[in-house]
C-alpha cells in the first residue's frame, strides 16, 4: 500500500512546524494543505473533531492530532532514520517531560507578551524569562537538549523561534541579551538544513501578527 | 534505600496512577505520603520544575509527571500487562485519549462540581459533552484498553471512582446510567478490577475529605 501522508498546517503554527521538522528529519514526502483557521476546511472538521486544531497529520487516511503525539507516531513509524526520541527509557522520559514542561509554559507566557499590554505584559515577560533560564540550566553545556544530537526536545522548542522577532519588538526585550546560551542553541539548530527550511521568517510572522493586533486594537 | 519509590499523596488521582501502574507490574516499591502544605526536602529535590506529586523515583533517578511516569513504567517493566499497545496507530490513539481527559475532561467535570450557580450550567453543558465523547470512543469494549484496563483507563481513573464521591459531596449529578449507560458500566467494571481496588482511597475518608474541605453541608 502506498505510504500518503498529509499534513493539514497553518503557515506560522509552531506546533505544525514541529511536525514539519520531524517528517524532514525522517525524509518522508508529504502533502501541505495550508488550513485558513478562520474557515476550517471539512477534511480538518473530520480529522480532528474533537479539537478542530491544526496540526493534523493523515497517514494512509488515519489522522494523528497533537504534535507531541504526531511526533512521537512518526519516529515509531519511520524508526530506520534519524531517531528523535532517546532509546533509553530514562532518557525518553526526561525529553517528554521537558516537552510537556514546554506546552505547558512557553506557549501561554509568549502569547501574552503579544495580546497585552502594561502590567500584564510585564508579567508575560518576567515568566517567559524564567522559563528560558530553566531551558538554559537543562541544556547546560550539551550542544542540544538530547546531548550530542539534535532530538525530540530541540524540535519541540525551537519553532517558538521564529516567533521571537515578534516578541521582542511587541514586549520590547531582547532574549539573546538575557539568554545568550540559548540563542547559541538556536544557532545551532539553524545550522541543520531540516530546521532552516521549516522554519518561517521571523519578519513575516511579525508582519502576519501585525495585523492580528491591529484588530485586536493593541496598535 | 528501595530501588522504587514513589511520592504521592493519599486522595489524588494523579498519584493514584502511578501505583496502579506499578502493581499491574508487580513492581515493589516504597510509598512516600507528601504534606503538600509542607513539601518534604527530598520532594523539592526530586521534581524542582513543579514541586508536585506524584515522582517516581528508580535507581535514584528522578521522573515527574504522571503520564510520563505511566509510560515510563511500560518501558521498563515491559515483561508482563502492557500499558500501551504494540502498535503504532493504537498508541497514538491512546495518547490522544489519555492527554484530553487530562487537559479538558478533569477540569471540566471538577468545575461543573464546584461552580457557583450561574457558571455552573455552562461548566455543566461542557462536562457533559466530554463525557458523550468518552462514551462514543469506549463502544462496546470493557475497557478503553480493549479486554483489560490500559492507559487510558488509568488516566480515566478519575471518572471511575473520584467523580462519583465528588457527586455525592455535591449533590451534582454528572456521570447518570441514563444519559452514559456504557461509561457508567465501564465505572463499575473499574472500580472492581483487582489491580485497581486495592489502590484507591478508603472511599468515606474521600467523601468526608471532599465534603469538610468544601464546606458542602450534607442533605438528605
Amino acid at each position: 500500500m502506498a505510504n500518503e501522508v498529509v499534513l493539514l498546517d497553518f503557515w506560522p503554527s509552531m506546533f505544525g512546524i514541529r511536525v514539519r521538522i520531524a517528517l524532514a528529519e525522517k525524509g518522508v514526502k508529504y502533502e501541505y494543505k495550508e488550513e485558513d483557521l478562520k474557515n476550517k476546511s471539512p477534511l480538518l472538521l473530520q480529522m480532528n473533531p474533537v479539537h478542530k486544531k491544526i496540526p493534523v497529520l493523515i497517514h494512509n487516511g488515519r489522522p494523528f492530532c497533537e504534535s507531541p503525539i504526531i511526533v512521537q507516531y512518526i519516529d515509531e513509524v519511520w524508526k530506520d532514520k534519524a531517531p528523535l526520541l532517546p532509546s533509553d527509557p530514562y532518557q525518553r522520559a526526561q525529553a517528554r517531560f521537558w516537552v510537556d514542561f514546554i506546552d505547558k509554559k512557553m506557549y501561554d507566557s509568549l502569547r501574552k507578551t503579544w495580546t497585552t499590554k502594561g502590567e500584564e505584559q510585564e508579567a508575560a515577560k518576567k515568566e517567559f524569562f524564567e522559563v528560558l533560564k530553566t531551558l538554559e540550566g537543562q541544556l547546560g553545556d550539551k550542544p542540544f537538549f538530547g546531548g550530542d544530537n539534535f532530538g525530540y526536545v530541540d524540535l519541540s522548542l525551537i519553532p517558538f523561534y521564529c516567533w521571537f522577532y515578534t516578541y521582542e519588538t511587541c514586549g520590547k526585550f531582547n532574549v539573546e541579551a538575557e539568554c545568550p546560551k540559548f540563542i547559541a542553541w538556536v544557532k545551532r539548530c539553524l545550522q541543520r538544513e531540516t530546521v532552516a527550511k521549516a522554519l518561517p521568517d521571523g519578519k513575516k510572522v511579525f508582519e502576519f501578527v501585525s495585523a492580528m493586533r491591529t484588530n485586536l486594537g493593541l496598535e | 534505600m528501595a530501588q522504587v519509590q514513589l511520592f504521592g499523596l493519599w486522595g489524588s488521582p494523579f498519584s493514584c496512577r502511578v501505583e496502579i501502574a506499578l502493581k499491574l507490574k508487580g513492581v515493589e516499591y516504597e510509598y512516600i505520603e507528601e504534606d503538600l502544605s509542607n513539601k518534604s526536602p527530598l520532594l523539592l529535590q526530586y521534581n524542582p520544575i513543579h514541586k508536585k506529586v506524584p515522582v517516581l523515583v528508580h535507581k535514584r533517578k528522578p521522573i515527574a509527571e504522571s503520564l510520563v511516569i505511566l509510560e515510563y513504567i511500560d518501558e521498563t517493566w515491559n515483561e508482563r500487562n502492557p500499558i500501551l499497545p504494540h502498535d503504532p496507530y493504537e498508541r497514538a490513539t491512546a495518547r490522544f485519549w489519555a492527554k484530553f481527559i487530562d487537559e479538558k475532561c478533569i477540569f471540566a467535570l471538577w468545575k461543573a462540581c464546584w461552580s457557583e450557580e450561574k457558571e455552573r450550567e455552562e461548566a455543566a453543558r461542557e462536562a457533559c459533552e466530554h463525557l458523550q465523547t468518552l462514551e462514543d470512543v469506549l463502544k462496546d469494549k470493557r475497557f478503553f484498553g480493549g479486554d483489560m484496563i490500559g492507559l487510558v483507563d488509568i488516566v480515566a481513573n478519575f471518572m471511575g471512582f473520584w467523580l462519583g464521591i465528588i457527586e455525592e459531596a455535591t449533590g451534582v449529578k454528572l456521570l447518570t446510567e441514563e444519559k452514559y449507560p456504557k461509561l457508567y458500566k465501564w465505572s463499575e467494571e473499574f472500580v472492581n478490577c483487582s489491580a485497581i481496588k486495592e489502590n484507591l482511597p478508603p472511599r468515606d475518608k474521600l467523601l468526608a475529605y471532599m465534603r469538610a474541605r468544601y464546606g458542602v453541608s450534607i442533605t438528605y
